[in-house]
């Protein structure tokens, strides 16, 4: 019962993650409604404890990989730089300052989700190692990696420097 | 971050997030004070969680869409997840789980409600084409003929609100007696059963008795001339719910 009243209290926190993961409202709901499915259907595997937001945010990144894995299998070449979205900036998008909406589609997938676990949904780190199965170590480089990402682009566009001149 | 003297870039991170314990988070300040290109960095980190919010949140004021509380399914009433998990909430606020107490455990009844219930939640449930004898298209029919069997008015209990949706029902053999099933199912694809069988015309009313078993779990009363085995999958609490839902749905 109580575990229930969480899980409704956290759908509007679910949609605002996948919207933010995704950028496409009906695919974001769509990942929201079979996380829903799924947490209800796997109700009994739940009740040995734990928070479950951390709970559910595993269920999402399960599906949201499998997802990604079903795309890209047969997919002619896979960019392993950032999920398929087209990376490579051109001559305007270079000198255009983006978004952080907008410069989030360029980062690889598993820094993405950890930057908005993390920065947007306020799961701890150490739920975020949880939920998609890494070390703590892990989480923190690609948050690191990530949120630099983010800044250069943010900045101008551009993929990080080595250096930054001020 | 365990290195007393050094401040590393997950230090700063961690001071972003705020998820430093406390005493680090002083260290990590006066590093930040002697450092403007680190306190520079933290700011925009700041500044990328904040427009993150300023982004995305407005996403959390909406209501939710129907399709996420509502879905249909062959023509049958919509079954609702969120809402059915609302109407649990609204029910427990309103007081009425203090309608019949849960009892715990009591195994070996007078009646065999319970176990008579479970092996035919059992059987059928596992059914994939032939779960019911009479479908919930003609529930016309079917409550029409199980209450000429049972002697008495038998009504399927409306379960949508919690999301599941009637299935349909079959005769059963009781003791002493036909007995009644009414099988239900959610989006989950998760199956309930309701077991009624007529007994003794009594003013009888008994509190819930529940009991987990390998196959689900079962809470079972007696409401009068009506006793009534509610089998599920648990938790415990929400079969109780439901059961709730049934018992104000044949006593409304």
């Amino acid at each position: 019962m109580a575990r229930e009243v969480e899980i409704v209290e956290h759908i509007p926190h679910l949609r605002r993650y996948a919207l933010a993961l995704l950028r496409d409202r009906d695919a974001a709901d769509d990942l929201v409604q079979d996380c829903l499915e799924r947490a209800l259907s796997r109700w009994r595997l739940f009740r040995g404890g734990g928070s479950p937001r951390a709970w559910l945010f595993t269920i999402m990144h399960n599906l949201h990989v499998n997802a990604v894995k079903r795309r890209a299998v047969g997919a002619a070449a896979v960019d392993g730089t950032a999920n398929g979205v087209n990376v490579a900036p051109t001559q305007d998008q270079r000198l255009e300052v983006l978004s952080v909406a907008r410069a989030l589609e360029r980062l690889p997938p598993e820094q993405r989700e950890i930057v908005l676990m993390i920065g947007l949904e306020q799961l701890s780190y150490a739920e975020a190692a949880a939920a998609v199965g890494v070390p703590i170590g892990t989480v923190m480089s690609r948050l690191h990696r990530g949120r630099e990402r983010l800044r250069s682009l943010i900045a101008d566009g551009s993929e990080p420097r080595l250096t930054r001149v001020k | 971050m365990n290195d007393e003297r050094i401040i590393s870039s997950d230090d700063l991170h961690a001071y972003a997030d705020d998820q430093l314990p406390p005493e680090r988070r002083a260290k990590v300040e006066a590093h930040l004070a002697a450092h403007p290109d680190d306190a520079e960095r933290v700011a925009e980190y700041r500044r990328i969680n904040e427009e993150l919010h300023s982004q995305f949140d407005p996403v959390m004021r909406e209501s939710v869409p129907a399709r996420l509380r509502a879905r249909r399914r062959r023509g049958a009433p919509v079954a609702a997840i969120a809402a059915g998990l609302a109407a649990l909430l609204i029910g427990a606020g309103a007081g009425w789980l203090l309608r019949g107490e849960l009892v715990g455990d009591q195994v070996g009844t007078r009646s065999n409600l319970a176990g008579r219930a479970m092996a035919a939640h059992t059987m059928y449930t596992a059914e994939v084409r032939h779960p019911v004898e009479v479908w919930a298209a003609e529930y016309e029919h079917l409550v029409r003929w199980l209450s000429n069997r049972l002697g008495g008015e038998v009504t399927a209990p409306d379960l949508e609100a919690a999301g599941f949706t009637l299935i349909g029902g079959r005769l059963l053999p009781g003791d002493g007696g036909p007995a009644a099933q009414f099988m239900y199912e959610n989006e989950a694809g998760e199956r309930l059963t309701l077991y009624l069988k007529r007994g003794d015309p009594t003013d009888r009313v008994t509190a819930f008795r529940y009991q987990a078993g390998e196959n689900g779990d079962v809470i079972w009363w007696i409401d009068g001339p009506m006793g009534y085995a509610l089998a599920g999958p648990g938790p415990r609490g929400r079969l109780q719910s439901l059961a709730h839902l049934v018992q104000q749905s044949v006593n409304p």
